[in-house]
């Protein structure tokens, strides 16, 4: 379980222009959760997922992770290996020249002995299902399959949280639906706690509970459908509605009342919708 | 116009021949004994028998010869440069002079040396780099300098960077040619004009490359530093290096050959 406890965040204190980029957050994560945090540019969201694994420790207040405080710098490297983290630039976060050696790298680091690597790199390369990607250099391979590969070497240091910051801001449509559907299966089989931080609301749809940053501030926090709802503080975030919600809560305010303004997909719609014909 | 898809690295050729198979230190080492040996010796047998040791490791590797003097194209010119300095350029017993130049018997000598020293040198680094693949290479030689830990010489540190930069060169290259492309087509010529203009073209490509280089550099040291990395300490190795009888028995042909001639020549 993750505890954030009143964290703040400041950039820049020794200069004259501080900039807050988190006040006073707090927020319990669950085991087995699957959280998105949403936010528009400048919200603070990755600066809240780089709290979690101590690559930035607060300016005041403390995070929690499995009773461990990231300021304590003896828990440090335990924490960062229960809390694996996924950037947004697949390509700079690839250290190896091949897809396996990529995914022993963290291994390597915590110093597990080889036949235990073996083990967990395979199993890794099946979860995210590149196995016959092992020998491959990695700029041989399309954006989403770099992202794949960036998360199996995280998996495979055994983490119970996933952070994932953006990680289909860079790629193309198919890239980012089969890295979704890893994250799916990571949450959903492997019973890894997710926190996947996005700007798209469309990505919102797969989540538990969503969790809207604004200005360093958590704005709603509650689980996807309930946030749809709340169509006109979502842009005052500047955050896009999918259109499927947007085309629903148009409708329910025309007057078609069995249309609830939260269908998220499509398939709900057409479901309502057929109740009409 | 992909321009740096056909470039190679390393210019390493799978294959699974003998040589293919010893352990990368082994041919490491081999390979600088041999090179020490070359500047070493100085009678005309030496060289043929270091010359015929190396020719039979590229036949019994299976490397097309062509792959072995694409390296020593490049070279060859300056092997040429070398031998006609050394030709022109040495005093001694004259054997033949036209207007003001004249050729000694040392000259000659010291030319056709010089010349094999550097021919051989080629032919065998080339074997080396053919036949190891870049990520067995840099095993082996950080395996090989973590012997030198004792003057804390930094081996792991070496081979991460040698890691990085093979793994960055295919992502850097592909990031100049897109960059090339951006300025193209608003309009830069990187084609004609003298030298001088042509490398003033060149700045607008080297400047968002370096920046782009720098802040890829920062994001891969956090992406490291997230898997906890901590420099070379407690870490252990995916890949295994293992010393088999054919490396030791390699090895101890090279060595005793190499004293031999070393010796003798």
């Amino acid at each position: 379980m993750i505890k954030i406890k009143n964290l703040s965040h400041i950039y820049n204190i020794p200069r004259r222009d501080p900039i807050i980029a988190l006040k006073e957050i707090n927020l319990e994560i669950e085991r087995g959760e699957f959280l998105t945090i949403i936010g528009s540019n400048g919200s603070g969201k990755s600066t809240l997922a780089r709290h979690i694994n101590g690559l930035l420790l607060p300016t005041s207040g403390d995070v929690w992770v499995k009773g461990m405080n990231t300021k304590d710098r003896e828990c440090l490297w335990k924490i960062r290996q229960e809390v694996g983290m996924v950037f947004q630039n697949p390509d700079n976060q690839i250290v190896a020249t091949t897809v396996e050696d990529d995914i022993a790298f963290g291994l390597e680091n915590m110093g597990i002995d080889r036949e235990n690597m073996l083990e967990r790199v395979n199993w890794a390369l099946q979860v995210v299902g590149l196995e016959e990607y092992r020998r491959f250099e990695p700029h041989l391979l399309s954006g989403g399959q770099k992202q794949r590969v960036a998360i199996a070497g995280v998996i495979a240091m055994h983490p119970s949280f996933l952070i994932l910051d953006e990680p289909t801001a860079m790629l193309d449509p198919r890239g980012r639906k089969e890295v979704i559907e890893v994250i799916k299966k990571l949450n959903q089989e492997e019973g890894i706690t997710v926190i996947f931080i996005t700007h798209l609301m469309e990505e919102v749809i797969e989540s538990n509970r969503v969790v809207v940053l604004n200005k360093g501030e958590i704005a709603l926090n509650g689980k996807p459908k309930d946030i749809f709802l709340k169509v006109d503080a979502l842009r005052s975030f500047a955050l896009d509605i999918p259109q499927i919600t947007e085309l629903a809560f148009r409708l329910n305010h025309k007057g078609l009342k069995n249309i609830s303004p939260s269908t998220l997909k499509v398939e709900e719609m057409v479901e309502q919708l057929c109740l009409y014909v | 116009m992909n321009i740096f898809r056909n470039i190679s690295f390393g210019q390493y050729i799978p294959g699974n021949s003998l040589i293919h198979n010893f352990d990368p230190r082994v041919k490491i080492l081999g390979c600088l004994l041999i090179i020490i040996n070359l500047f070493l010796i100085s009678q005309f047998w030496g060289f043929l028998i270091l010359g015929v040791m190396v020719w039979s490791g590229i036949i019994i590797s299976k490397i097309h010869p062509r792959f072995v003097f694409r390296g020593l194209r490049t070279i060859i010119y300056l092997i040429l440069f070398t031998m006609l300095l050394h030709l022109f350029m040495t005093e001694g017993e004259v054997i033949f002079r036209i207007w003001i130049f004249k050729i000694t018997k040392e000259g000659l000598i010291n030319g056709l040396f010089i010349a094999s020293r550097l021919f051989i040198l080629i032919l065998t680094t080339s074997l080396l780099t053919l036949t190891t693949s870049p990520i067995s290479l840099t095993d082996g030689i950080e395996r090989l300098l973590s012997y030198f830990k004792f003057i804390k010489l930094p081996a792991h540190e070496i081979a991460m960077m040698m890691t990085i930069a093979l793994r960055f060169i295919p992502t850097l290259l592909e990031e100049t040619e897109k960059i090339m492309k951006a300025q193209i087509s608003r309009g830069a010529d990187f084609e004609s004009g003298n030298i001088v203009n042509r490398t003033k073209n060149l700045i607008p490509i080297l400047v968002p490359l370096f920046v782009n280089a720098f802040r890829r550099a920062d994001e891969l040291a956090i992406a490291m530093e997230a898997k906890g990395y901590r420099g070379g300490e407690g870490r252990t190795h995916y890949r295994e290096l293992q010393i088999h009888r054919k490396d030791i028995l390699f090895f101890t042909i090279i060595t005793a050959l190499a004293i031999i001639v070393g010796i003798l020549f």
